[in-house]
């Protein structure tokens, strides 16, 4: 088993202008997992997650104290932010694909990434989308615009174009919220496929998905990290009350 | 929040409750078969074992309704299995109860039954069925564990009451068929007790997390 950590949270503070949004965060998110993150709206799992790689930043008034580091170099230090969303990549709870092809939309990420022969952009596309699972619904119609998908396959497709700058890790902010159960386990059964080569980080409000997919789990509460450990453990035997009470539908 | 979910707990408590009485009713009638000539009381046990499996059914519903409808996780989870894993066990104790209740007038016509501990074992038997679901209900620990350490006094019972059938079929003092029934009424409540500890094994594994068999995966995961 892979237990190197990818990304380590040390001391974490963050604060929109006055409100301390997330309160000494201390954290490992270990290669090759998922780590689901649950807990009440407004707990601070979001915010948490786009600060992974510094969506933050557009926040006017946000500030962070700590650390966040990705293979050990402090994202932000020195890294650069574009360099940074390269190797960390997101996915939203909204599929958001872009108003042009599905070929487009793919190419997009590359070709800004300098990546500009054909034959290059062909293979990555047809990579990405057999990674994100959808490859043989769009062969046929990669020109076609994005737009006319369903949201199942939006929802894929962003995955793909996301996969297409290869990153290291992928965030996904309640990826399934929007999807009927089909699209929803098909989204599960690939982000489990992916974690080979990704390290994946999910905030879900869904808590039988958390129990199903994540490897670990970090249950937030009030800006906060009540308790984080295996999934199995969490969902079996939590060991703080709160989080026996949030996931048994006490509170929350 | 979740008003129904615990009502439908409570539900589940209740019936467990009532199988686990049906079941010391079944024993207790069950021990009185081994005294008394009237084959009613063998008819008695016999619907009572059919209750038992009636009730274990009604159960077996419930849990798969709160697994279907709940999903739950953590300790509800916990609770559900341990209750569905339980009702297999008290079904077997009133399997037994009847099986002994069967063996029975053989073992009155020759009266045999007042020369050994039967009736000891019969108590003590009871005495761990009741404490068993009572610690399911009350969600006490010790109580479960207090069950699982008289298992030890039930098989004291049983070799007691073997030495005592060896002693009198030596001495010829018995009808051979009587004492092979009462020793097979004997393994019985041996078996019933078994299955008392089997529950209060569950009821610690819905408290702690950890059911005895883990423990003995968790010992060999160490070494």
């Amino acid at each position: 088993m892979n237990n190197t950590e990818k990304i380590s949270i040390s001391s974490l503070d963050l604060y929109y202008t006055d409100f301390k949004a997330l309160k000494n965060i201390n954290l490992k998110i270990p290669e090759n997992k998922i780590t689901a993150f649950i807990g009440p709206s407004g707990c601070g799992k979001s915010t948490l997650l786009k600060s992974l790689n510094r969506m933050n930043d557009l926040v006017e008034g946000c500030r962070i104290e700590g650390s966040i580091l990705l293979d050990g170099e402090d994202i932000y230090g020195r890294m650069d932010v574009n360099l940074l969303r390269k190797r960390v990549g997101m996915v939203f709870q909204k599929p958001n694909p872009f108003p042009m092809s599905i070929y487009d939309n793919i190419a997009f990420g590359p070709r800004t990434h300098g990546i500009h022969s054909k034959a290059k952009l062909d293979d990555i596309v047809e990579r990405s989308l057999r990674d994100a699972a959808i490859w043989d619904e769009t062969k046929d119609r990669l020109k076609q615009n994005a737009l006319g998908m369903s949201g199942g396959q939006q929802q894929r497709l962003c995955i793909a174009r996301a996969l297409a700058v290869q990153p290291e890790v992928l965030l996904m902010d309640e990826p399934t919220s929007a999807l009927d159960p089909i699209s929803t386990s098909k989204i599960e059964d690939l982000a489990v496929e992916l974690k080979k080569d990704y390290t994946i980080v999910m905030v879900t409000h869904n808590m039988q998905q958390a129990a199903r997919i994540s490897d670990k789990t970090a249950f937030f509460l009030l800006g906060e990290i009540v308790e984080y450990g295996e999934t199995e453990q969490i969902f079996s035997m939590p060991k703080d009350k709160r989080t026996e009470d949030y996931i048994t539908g006490r509170f929350g | 929040m979740r008003t129904r979910f615990d009502k439908q707990l409570e539900q589940l408590h209740v019936e467990l409750i009532k199988m686990g009485s049906l079941c010391e009713q079944a024993i207790t009638l069950a021990a009185q078969a081994l005294d008394q000539p009237e084959r009613d009381v063998v008819k008695k046990v016999a619907a009572m074992e059919g209750e038992i499996d009636e009730k274990e059914r009604e159960i077996e519903n419930i849990c798969m309704r709160l697994l279907l409808q709940q999903q739950p996780v953590a300790r509800d989870l916990r609770i559900i299995s341990a209750a569905l894993k339980m009702i297999s066990d008290l079904e077997r104790i009133g399997d037994q109860a009847a099986d002994i209740a069967d063996l029975a007038p053989y073992i009155v016509s020759s009266s045999i039954s007042s020369k050994v501990q039967i009736h000891d074992m019969a108590a003590a038997t009871i005495r761990m069925v009741t404490l068993s679901v009572d610690a399911f209900v009350k969600n006490d620990l010790e109580l479960a564990e207090s069950v699982v350490i008289s298992d030890d006094i039930v098989d004291d019972l049983f070799n007691k009451v073997k030495g005592e059938l060896l002693d009198l079929i030596r001495k010829n003092n018995v009808d051979p068929r009587a004492a092979l029934d009462i020793l097979m009424a004997a393994k019985y409540f041996e078996r019933i007790g078994d299955h008392a500890v089997n529950v209060a094994e569950w009821v610690q594994y819905s408290i702690t997390g950890i059911h005895k068999s883990d423990e003995h995966h968790l010992d060999t995961e160490k070494e």
